[in-house]
């Protein structure tokens, strides 16, 4: 770049590149610490372009939206459980009884300028966190990116999924609201359910018997401060193994095993990033603005006496709701001992999901015997039976979800709710074989007609619209890789 | 630098003069964005200057957010260099040679280390019990659970059962197929303590328990409201067929057999709380309830 002659008006009007601060302040930095290489490093590293790599980004950067509007919440918001009236602006609750979470919430949302903004930005970041935590853990499963040597990454984003869920809750649990109170209650249930130790890991987590007299506090503690601090580890970890080892690409023409095809990070890539973090973000307003989500105010502050109709946890929890409601009442009692019926599904299922999940790689390893390392992504359709597994378990949670809404179900259709919820307990059992079955015939068929053996390292040019699509941009390239240098 | 970026629009109008009118438009398109967006800020601050208002203001955030995402984006896609470019693939596993080289640096250290077996195993035992010992104050977190998961204040009968503005309630203050919530007197705030009491239809079938023939008065069955499943206020009543459900996860109790779960998961009958009237005709709890209230637990028999 130095060796292109600026034209003379204008090196008359810039001094030269050395003479900017920015310049300066690099140069500082280098010669204390010999940047330079690794920075040049950094701007040439090449990222694969393709719309689903966004996925795990939009997660990133919901959660730096969640960080940012989480510690402007904190600086009103106090998770006490003292007695106190409400005297604030919201009307309809003056002269109220209520615990000082639930009014400092309140406080927040009607009486500190741009704070109800923040809070609601806050709360829909997180259902879209974990909205595209779940989508990026799909499209990894699909595609075959967890197989050698992603494994390490997929451990951690699975693990990042479970610390996600539990902060979402935890979050939304704060507020000391008649909804809140109600997670609470069967967070405590599920925990008291636990066999041997169930009882005393209750009475530790809540500090006596619900509805305890720490909890909020310790939640508050464990949701502002103990699990952003591990998700932050976690992901700088996710983000440097991946660094590491080096972005998985798509089959196409000159893309190999051995070699990793994309755009430079620096400018465009890096561009797009920062473009897609202001998108995301503007999204975030939008929905924080217009659309209002847990709206306190109408719950009314937690008695446990009390419970509303229709009581549904946030979205990513409603597999969870599904299952408590899904369950037949069964329970296991013998010599007075007894395992009562909420640990099968809240805490045996939550723990069998968890534990395939993270041993799905090491299992496909073993039953495909592939150990070998992969960084050519699989279409879904050359793997028949991972996906048709995969569509298999994505219907079971679904009912499970769909459960989770069994009486909103009813009364918006007019239908008996145990008919509904008998239908869930069928459709559990019938929708994965079904839906198994026919994403393995869809699979087999779309693969025979693109002429794409199954199951089998698939060479290049052999998935079309791509290979067209690339082939007219390889005309283009030469010109541009010639200007470069 | 603006050398390097020329426009790589590869859509069907790629060349000439209209490729520089299009690149022009585009760029005209990205500054109004920015533009836009350094408006919506201003305005942002004056909204919130002028005393706030949620729906202004976020969308104003979302203008102002999305006009500099959108000029980003246009910016990048048109001007500047998406050419692909190949990077190789090194193998990630270090060489043989590189691994047997630390082995021997590792194992020679290991070797000064076990050469001092006793210090490898005090040191060992030291920070073991040391790990130990900073588990215990895990206990101060909270009280043994000892009686009162299976206790209520009602333990201390008889008590008069109270509204929950602490007034008494005679049998005539609930009409046929009412229901209220109750508690023990003075423990109103009782979470393990709210009672429902029902006065069904006399021809409705009540069929009390057995050994519980006494436990109700004038068609007034007490039941606790904490569902057996995980413990939700049960809190409607289908008088007509005698049912209640949670609301949480639509167990249904049989309130004419016994609070028995007809559906959902609950597996155990509501417990139900013996019944009888004071000298001035106030309704009294006689006993704690038949079992432990709310959701199971490991040793909730014993």
């Amino acid at each position: 770049m130095s060796g292109v002659p600026a034209p003379e008006a204008q090196r008359r009007r810039r001094r030269g590149p050395e003479h900017l601060l920015t310049h300066r302040l690099a140069r500082w930095v280098d010669s204390r610490l010999g940047t330079a290489k690794l920075a040049r490093t950094a701007l040439n590293k090449v990222f694969p372009d393709h719309w689903s790599f966004m996925l795990g980004e939009l997660g990133l950067y919901c959660f730096i939206v969640l960080v940012l509007t989480g510690v402007y919440l904190t600086f009103f918001f106090d998770p006490s459980l003292n007695q106190v009236i409400y005297r604030g602006s919201y009307g309809p609750l003056r002269g109220v009884e209520m615990t000082e979470a639930y009014r400092s919430a309140l406080e927040l949302s009607f009486d500190v300028r741009a704070g109800l903004v923040m809070r609601q930005i806050h709360h829909w970041a997180a259902l879209l966190f974990l909205a595209s935590l779940g989508v990026h853990l799909a499209r990894v499963f699909f595609t075959g990116a967890f197989r050698r040597p992603r494994e390490l990454n997929w451990i951690i984003g699975c693990t990042l999924l479970i610390l996600a869920m539990l902060n979402g809750l935890f979050g939304y649990s704060l507020l000391d609201d008649q909804l809140s109170g109600t997670g609470l209650r069967i967070v405590y249930s599920i925990t008291l359910s636990i066999p041997l130790v169930g009882t005393w890991l209750a009475s530790l987590l809540f500090g006596g018997e619900f509805p305890g007299p720490d909890i909020i506090s310790r939640l508050y503690v464990i949701h502002i401060l103990l699990v952003p601090a591990v998700i932050v580890g976690l992901l700088t970890a996710h983000l440097a193994i991946l660094v590491r080892q080096k972005h998985t690409h798509f089959p196409g023409p000159g893309r190999r095993d051995d070699n990793v095809v994309g755009e430079r990070m620096w400018p465009t890539y890096a561009a797009k990033a920062l473009g897609l973090f202001f998108l995301t973000s503007a999204l975030l307003a939008f929905l924080g603005g217009v659309f209002q989500i847990n709206p306190i105010w109408i719950y009314g502050p937690f008695d446990p006496a009390e419970v509303s109709a229709a009581s549904q946890p946030d979205w990513y929890m409603g597999w969870l709701d599904g299952a408590l409601r899904i369950m037949p009442g069964w329970e296991i009692r013998a010599f007075g001992f007894e395992i009562p019926n909420p640990f099968f599904p809240g805490v045996l299922l939550a723990g069998l999901t968890f534990g395939l999940l993270y041993a799905w790689p090491f299992l496909e390893a073993r039953v495909t015997r592939d150990y070998a390392e992969h960084h050519l992504l699989d279409r879904p359709r050359q793997r028949p039976v991972r996906t048709a597994l995969g569509m298999a378990t994505v219907s079971f949670y679904t009912v499970l979800f769909l459960g989770g809404a069994a009486d909103v179900l009813a009364a918006t259709f007019g239908l008996s709710v145990n008919a509904i919820l008998w239908t869930f307990r069928f459709l559990c059992l019938l929708a994965p074989p079904l839906v198994g079955w026919v994403t393995y015939r869809l699979c087999k068929e779309l693969s025979a007609r693109d002429g794409v053996p199954t199951a089998s390292n698939v060479t290049v040019g052999q998935i079309p619209g791509r290979l067209r699509h690339r082939e007219e941009r390889k005309e283009a390239e030469p010109e541009s890789q010639a200007l470069r240098s | 630098m603006t050398d390097l970026i020329e426009p790589d629009v590869t859509g069907p109008d790629g060349a000439g003069p209209d490729r520089e009118a299009r690149g022009r438009r585009v760029e005209l398109t990205s500054a109004a964005c920015f533009v836009v967006a350094t408006l919506a800020s201003i305005a942002l601050a004056v909204v919130y200057w002028q005393g706030g208002q949620p729906q202004a203001e976020g969308v104003l955030l979302a203008v102002s957010l999305g006009g500099i995402g959108t000029g980003i984006v246009l910016w990048a896609k048109h001007f500047m260099p998406s050419d692909e470019v190949a990077e190789d693939r090194h193998p990630l596993q270090s060489s043989e040679a590189e691994i047997a080289e630390f082995s021997a640096d590792f194992e020679a250290g290991q070797s000064t280390l076990g050469r001092r077996r006793i210090l490898v195993a005090t040191a060992g035992g030291a920070c073991a019990a040391l790990g130990v010992a900073l588990v215990f104050p895990v206990r101060s977190l909270g009280p043994r659970p000892g009686r009162g998961l299976k206790e209520t204040p009602y333990r201390n009968a008889p008590i008069r059962v109270v509204l929950e503005s602490g007034n008494p309630v005679r049998p005539a203050d609930l009409e046929v197929d009412g229901f209220i919530t109750v508690w023990p007197r003075g423990h109103t705030d009782a979470a393990d303590a709210s009672t429902l009491l029902i006065r069904y239809r006399p021809d409705q079938g009540f069929e009390p328990v057995e050994g519980r023939e006494d436990w109700t008065v004038d068609d007034i069955v007490a039941y606790s409201k904490l569902c057996t499943h995980v413990g939700c206020p049960v809190g409607l009543y289908q008088a007509q067929l005698g049912l209640l459900l949670c609301p949480c996860h639509q167990s249904t109790f049989d309130v004419m057999e016994g609070a028995r779960p007809i559906f959902g998961p609950a597996a155990r009958p509501l417990p139900q709380l013996p019944l009888a009237l004071d000298d001035e005709g106030f309704i009294i709890a006689t006993g704690d309830f038949s079992a432990p209230v709310g959701p199971g637990f490991w040793d909730r028999g014993r």
